[in-house]
Parts: C-alpha cells; structure tokens; sequence
C-alpha cells in the first residue's frame, strides 16, 4: 500500500501533480477509496486523494445550482439540498454494497470521475448532463476551468462532459457544480410480477412511450427478488416488473390509473404506496438486489433495450446468470457464477452481435488484472483515447492503466 | 472588417485546379461546385457581415464519399468546412478561400426509428424539424428545437450544441443524442457513444458535440426521441418593466416550477414580432413572458394557477392564458419569427452571452446602459429559465463606421456576462465572431488544453480552421503540425 497524500488546497494538490510530473512518478488518484476495486488496478508509488478537498463552495436553491469540492461526501450534499427540497435528478447510484463498503462513503468527485446515475437517468439524464461545470488539475500540474455555473454554454471544447467519466486519467477533478431540481413530494409504484424478461422489456418500452413520465423501471430475476427489504414482494421471489412515477398526489393519481389502463394487456399489474415506494426505489438505487459476495463477478451491460432480453438468453444458454435490467432494459447488471476470467470469453462474444458496451464492475483483483475490464475499442477508437490521454497527461502520470492498458 | 480571417495558403490557391479535378474524381462532378456564382452561395452563413466564396463545393451523398473527400482533403493538406444549412449565427459555417465546404445538405434521410427503444438514426443534413416530423404520427419528438428548426440541420446543431425554447425541461443537443458517426480528416470512421445511454469509456460523444465542425465530420446520428406531453399551454405575462419581469422568472425557478419553456421579450422586441405575426402581443407593457406548461389538462391547470399566483406579486400589467391550438401557434410564431421580423426592420448582431439567473434584473438594466452609450437600439428576447440572453443590437450595416461600434457593443455585452459568472456563448456557438473573446473567459493554460483535444480529433488543423480560438494560437499550432509534417 502506497503512501497517501491529502492536499487540503488545489494549489497543493498542483504542486504534487507538478512534482511527479518532474519526476515521472505515477499517481493513483482517488477521493475516499470506496470504489477502489472497481475498473484496472493502478499500480502506482504514488497515491493522492481528494478527501481533505471538500465542502460546499456556494449553493443558490432559486437558481438550482450547487457547487462543491471533490471531497465533498455525497450524502452531506444530498442532506444540504434536500433540506430546500432539492436534489441531484440523477440520483447516483450506491455502489457501497456491491464493493463491500460503508454506503455513505462515496465522494462527490467519484461520482462525476465515473458518471454514475441511478434510476432516475431514463427519464431526468446523467450525471454528465447535470454537470454545468467543473475544475481540475491535468498530468502537467494545470489548473483547468471547464463550463461554469451557467445551464447552457458551448464556449469553447466542452471539457466538462471530457472529464466527466474519464477515472481520473486524464485530470484530477477538485470542483463541480451541478445542476439540482426540486424533489416530487410523492412516490407512487406500479408493478407486474412473474413476466418473463421479453414481457417486461414490453411493459417497460411501453410505460417509456407514454407521456406519463416514469421515473424509473426496474425488471429482477425472481433469485434477485429475494434481497429486497419490502417484506410481501422479497419472499414470493418471482421476476418482479416495476415502474416508479413522482409528482403531486392529484398528478399521480391520474398518471397511475392513465398508466396501469394503458398497460393492461401486459397482465395485472399492481401498486405501491408513497412509504413502500420509497424503500423500493432506495433499494433498487443501493443495488440491494445483487449480491455481495465479492468473488461473484459482476457486469454492467449497456445496450439498446430492445436487444436485453436477446443478450440475457444468449448468456444464458451457457451460464448461469441473475440479471436486472434498469432503464426500461437499457443497463443490465449481470451475476454471474465465480471463475477464473469473470467469463469474459463468453460475455463479449455474445456481445459482439450487438452494438453495446460492457465493463466487470466487480471480481477479484487478479482477475482484473489480466483481462480488459472496460469494453474493447475498434484501433480508430483507441487512437483517439491514446491522443486524447497524451493531451492532458502527456507524460501518462495519472491514473495509468486504469481504464486502458497502457494508457 | 473586424474580425481578421486567417491568411489564405496561396500553396493550396496556387493548387486550385488539381484540387478541383481531385475532388471530382473522387466523388464525381456532379456533386462539385467551383463556379464563381456558384460559389456565392456558399460565401456566408446567417453572420451576413463576412462573407468569402470557398475554394469549391462537394456535396456528398454517402458516408464513402466524406471518407474520400476527407482524405483527399488531408493527404493535400487542403482545408475542409462541414456545412449543413448555413444558419449559424456566429459565423461557424464561413469559409476561407482556401478552403473546400462539404455540404451536408443531400445527405437528409431518416434511416431508422424505433419507438421502443425511442431512437431516430438520421443522416447529418436532415433538418431538426424533419425528425420531429416523422415520429409525430406515434406522438414522439425531438425535443432541441432551435429558433430555425425548420431549415437548420440536426448535424449543424451537434457542431454548435445547440438549444431552443424548450431545453429549460429537455435540455440541449448533448443531452438528447445516443450515437454519433463521424469521419476524421484522415478518412476514419468512429462511432462515438452507441444505442444506448452512458457507457463506460472517455465521452468522446461529449467532447464532439460543440465542437463546431472541428473535429470530425459527422455524417449519421442516432438521437433520443421522446413521447409527447398530454398536452401544453402558453400563457402571456406583461409587466411594467424589465426589472418585474426578470424577478418573476427568478421566483418562477425558486418555487420549484420547471415549465416547459419561459422565454423573455422586451418592448421593442414585441413592438417588431407583433407587427410580423400578429400574435396579439401585448403592446403597452416594457417586458413581456411567454410561460408553457404541460401534462395532463388538470396538471396544467394546476401549473397556470401556480405562475399566475407567482406572477400576481409583480404586478403584471396582462396575464393572458391561451385558448385554443391557434393561440397557443401564434404565441410561438411570433417568438420563433423573432430574430426574422427584427432583421425586417434593421440589421442586427445577435448576442448569446448567459448569466446566473439570480443577476438577470441587473444585467438587463446594464445591457441597456451598454447599447444607450453606443447610441445603438438593442432589442432583448431570451431563454429567461436558463439564463441565456440574445440581445439584438440593431445597427446599419452598410455604414462601416457603425458596424464596428455595433461589434464594439456586443462584445461590452459579451464581457458583462462573463463578468456576471456566465459565458460568451449558450447556444449560438464562438464561431469567428467571438474567437478573440476566448481571452476573456479563459486562461491561455485552459485554452491551450481545448486546443490540444481538438488536435487528437484533427492534428492537420484542416477542419473548419480560424473559428473557436484566438487567432494567433491556431495559426501556432498550425504551424507546429506542418513541421512536423
């Protein structure tokens, strides 16, 4: 384990980047290492982190804009905006469980580094597109201001969206401002249960199609319904369909029953009440359905919905998978049995037919180590990622190796 | 002229008849201009006041032929502009005479919708409006919908990001786009992002879109198409002066409403739409709201109800709820027909600074100071929910004189918003126009790392060169790559 270091400024986070870019030292970044062994392992001398960087730098509720420091622990800034009754629309998603980590440990930046957004993206966005703007260090120890705190901007390359998802390899995130929206008041569930998984990609695409704003669909594997909290839908563990819609009482009232007509032809569907809404929906945003066990690998599949379910039978006539499917079936996270190479082989040649990304959220770090984690990029591609790379980091000092080998 | 182009290459002047017989070699005469009349057409874009003929025209019709254009273009070290409608407001679609236009325009197919998955694969020069035009019969659409979506095309709107009135609920161009094709000067095809939302891996779809044609041409998208709303309703709000109008908005935000769009207008800029499109705007108040909600009809009710209680602490001089389909189109043609009916009374420079919506009463009040100490009238309509401003500051333009003070004004303008916390730019784009302000929003550190991403797209700097960035810069990096060339 590396020495860490702990800038309590950005100019002294600089003058660390400006050191090991003198000396061509690798540096590990990171915030509060709760998804430390999510993507490549860095092995680097080196190891700096964010986490003395944090606290909100301004945040104007009428002007729906926040903006806080990197090390700023995500739960304290959701507890600051809610208490105007505001939030982050894309509601990140927790992955504390599924690293075997404490669920309030995720930093701020982690989210932006990463791109992470929970249920709520199929209707409200990412994180990318809530981030009007940030501040970073690049490989050359430069302090880069990207957008702003404004709603729309094209001045210029837009190097939010660029560092926004990029792991830490390209800048070392210190500041972001992001667009917040009121909270919906109420919570209302609509769900189907024992579908098979074409059926509820059906119900899903279908509620999407509507205007009735759902705010977020969820399709388990009865083995997967078994984790939830909610003590009456857990024990049946049979496949489990659900759509969530938010609003007002009297909105969501005409909205469900609008809803549920419309989706009648799927079979019978039913409802959940404003408390067991919510529970459900923490659930689905903490990944409470998969499991924790740390040698089960874990895959994050990005892929047109209509093509999920297809994706999901292919795998499964040879391995033994346990999936969820979000966003109306365009994510799937995939619990596959342990082996010695997460079942890559398998996984991306089934891929292959299909336009989609996947990426090993979760296994032993050994088995990281010797196989791609992040989806596999035609030569063109990976030329832009190496010229993209050498054009923050020349000198390939921050975070090598993480998402690409050798960049 | 005040905005300095680029030095033509008299290299690639001296070569313009091998490059024409290359061109049409490649992709066949058919689809080449090079005649002087020709050629005018192309000279400028909807920035009238710069205008220069291109070296030729290419009008492609596949992806291959961009590919061939494309790496004819690079292997000659030949400059290439992408164009697609030619209404950029900033100048983005301008050529030098040293360079070849690629005009996306015969390349307007649909090529795939699927409401399931909710996706329309277009061809790069089909109009905005066009797409929402075919997912309408299943009641979808595609939400950016700038000012000229009927003639601006949807690789246009990548290459600036563009916005529209409707973007303070649906957001802009990147936020509304799934997959993008796009070939780079050295004839490569990538795909950037794919069918689906958010995969892992550098934004490369991101970083492309706003990049203003300079990092790849774009020859095919795939963009999100959304179910319409049950219904929408617009509604007029007066006010005795800018300053009520601008806290109206201010407090519209703060409760917690996002309507659809909150779009501003000041009295000059109502006196001029009215008079265009009779929209029954009206004429005795100083500011002027247009307010659309939507959803189900008791949902609007409950919406309108809301803003007029918010608005009835300004003490608005009108409040008018549309009635009918008729009323609600007329509202929003004589919005839409803005930027058209101030250009039937004077020639105008469009601004598009944004600012913090918490300084908009006082910007408003400085803006007006600004154009008083030009002596130049400046007509004020905006995206008020979002910040984004577009004064429009009227001038003569056939009188050189004040032409370079009406510049002079817009960029005061520009630099106010910078100085309020906000950008140059929401949705027009830097373009020529405001190039030489980059300066003013950003260091040379960050400029130089904008600079550097646009090389690992296009490290020739033959794509749409002498836009976005200080002149002197790219003509350093220009040279940088030919010798190491």
């Amino acid at each position: 384990m590396p020495d860490v270091t702990m800038p309590t400024t950005e100019a002294e986070l600089a003058d660390f980047v400006k050191t090991a870019r003198a000396s061509s030292t690798p540096i590990e970044v990171c915030g509060f290492r709760s998804k430390r062994e999510a993507g490549r392992p860095a092995n680097c001398a080196a190891l700096v982190s964010t986490a003395r960087l944090g606290g909100i730098v301004f945040y104007e509720p009428s002007e729906l804009v926040v903006r806080a420091r990197a090390g700023t622990p995500l739960h304290e800034l959701e507890a600051t905006l809610a208490r105007k009754n505001q939030e982050l629309a894309f509601e990140p998603t927790d992955l504390s469980r599924i690293y075997g980590k404490d669920s309030m440990a995720a930093s701020l930046g982690s989210v932006a580094a990463m791109n992470i957004s929970g249920p709520r993206r199929i209707l409200k966005g990412a994180a990318r597109d809530y981030l009007l703007g940030l501040r970073a260090i690049n490989g050359e120890g430069e302090t880069i201001n990207a957008g702003g705190r404004v709603m729309k901007n094209v001045t210029g390359v837009d190097l939010t969206r660029g560092l926004c998802g990029s792991w830490g390899t390209l800048a070392v995130i210190t500041e972001l401002t992001f667009k917040v929206l009121p909270k919906a008041p109420e919570t209302r569930t609509v769900f189907f249960v024992g579908l098979t998984d074409e059926a509820a990609v059906g119900v899903m695409s279908a509620a999407m199609g509507t205007p009735y704003e759902v705010s977020g669909t969820i399709h388990l594997h009865g083995a997967l319904v078994a984790r939830l909290a909610d003590p009456e839908i857990a024990p049946a563990k049979t496949a489990l369909t659900a759509l969530r819609l938010e609003g007002s009482p009297q909105s969501l009232a005409h909205r469900v029953e609008r809803l549920r007509r419309l989706l009648s032809p799927f079979g019978e569907s039913y409802e959940l009440d404003h408390e067991r809404s919510r529970y459900l929906w923490a659930d689905v945003r903490s990944l409470a359905f998969l499991s924790a066990q740390f040698d089960r690998p874990l895959w994050r599949i990005s892929v047109a919905p209509s093509k999920a379910a297809p994706v999901v039978r292919a795998l499964s006539a040879f391995l033994d998978v346990r999936a969820a499917y979000e966003w109306s079936g365009g994510l799937l996270w995939l619990e596959l049995p342990p082996s010695a190479d997460a079942s890559v082989t398998d996984v991306r040649r089934v891929l292959a037919e299909y336009d989609a990304d996947s990426m090993l959220m979760r296994a032993p770090r050994s088995v990281r180590s010797g196989i791609e984690v992040f989806h596999p990029q035609p030569v063109a591609k990976m030329n832009l990622v190496r010229a993209l790379k050498k054009s923050f980091d020349p000198a390939g000092i921050l975070n090598p190796g993480r998402m690409y080998a050798g960049v | 002229m005040s905005v300095i182009m680029p030095k033509e290459d008299l290299r690639t002047l001296s070569r313009r008849q091998a490059i024409i017989s290359g061109l049409s070699a490649a992709v066949g005469s058919g689809a080449l201009i090079s005649d002087e009349a020709g050629l005018r057409a192309f000279e400028t874009d909807a920035l009238t006041a710069y205008r220069q003929p291109p070296l030729a025209v290419v009008l492609p019709r596949s992806t291959s032929e961009v590919v061939s254009i494309a790496r004819f273009c690079s292997e000659n070290c030949v400059k290439l502009v992408a164009r697609g409608a030619g209404t950029s407001l900033s100048g983005g679609a301008i050529p030098t005479g040293d360079a070849i236009v690629i005009g996306l325009s015969r390349m307007n197919r649909v090529l795939d919708v699927n409401f399931l998955d909710r996706t329309a694969t277009v061809e790069a020069g089909i109009t905005n409006l066009a797409i929402s035009n075919a997912v309408a019969h299943a009641r979808f659409f595609y939400a950016p919908d700038p000012s000229s979506q009927l003639a601006c095309t949807i690789g246009g709107n990548i290459a600036m990001n563009s916005g529209g009135a409707h973007c303070l609920k649906y957001g802009v161009t990147t936020n509304n786009l799934l997959k993008l094709k796009m070939v780079l000067m050295d004839g490569e095809v990538v795909e950037l992002g794919g069918d689906f939302l958010d995969g892992q891996g550098y934004d490369f779809l991101g970083l492309a879109t706003g990049s203003e044609g300079q990092f790849g041409i774009v020859t095919e998208a795939t963009v999100r198409i959304l179910p319409q709303s049950e219904g929408a309703r617009p509604m007029l709000i007066g006010f005795d002066s800018a300053e009520a109008a601008g806290n109206c908005v201010a407090a519209i935000i703060a409760d917690g409403l996002i309507p659809v769009a909150l779009e501003f207008m000041d009295k000059p800029a109502i006196r001029v739409c009215e008079e265009f499109a009779k929209a029954d705007y009206p004429l005795d108040v100083e500011a002027m709201l247009i307010v659309e909600v939507e959803g189900s009809p008791a949902e609007i009710e409950d919406q309108i109800g809301r803003v007029g209680e918010i608005a009835s602490r300004f003490n608005p001089k009108t409040l008018r709820v549309s009635q009918s389909d008729a009323q609600s189109a007329a509202i929003w043609k004589g919005r839409k027909a803005a930027f058209g009916a101030v250009g039937r009374v004077a020639d105008y420079l469009c601004m598009d600074g944004v600012i913090p919506l918490g300084k908009l009463a006082e910007v408003l009040k400085e803006v007006e100071a600004i154009g008083n100490g030009h002596g130049l009238r400046v007509a004020n309509i905006f995206h008020a929910g979002d910040g984004n401003l577009h004064p429009m500051i009227m001038y003569n333009a056939n009188d050189e004189h004040e032409k370079v003070i009406a510049e002079q004004c817009g960029s005061d303008i520009l630099k106010l918003c910078v100085d309020a916390g906000g950008c140059l730019t929401g949705e027009h784009g830097v373009g020529i126009e405001k190039r030489e302000l980059m300066r003013y929003q950003y260091s040379e550190a960050e400029l130089l790392q904008q600079m550097r991403v646009k090389a690992a797209f296009d490290p020739q700097w033959l794509l749409n060169y002498g836009k976005v960035f200080p002149l002197d810069l790219q003509e350093r990096f220009a040279a940088e790559a030919r010798a190491h060339a």
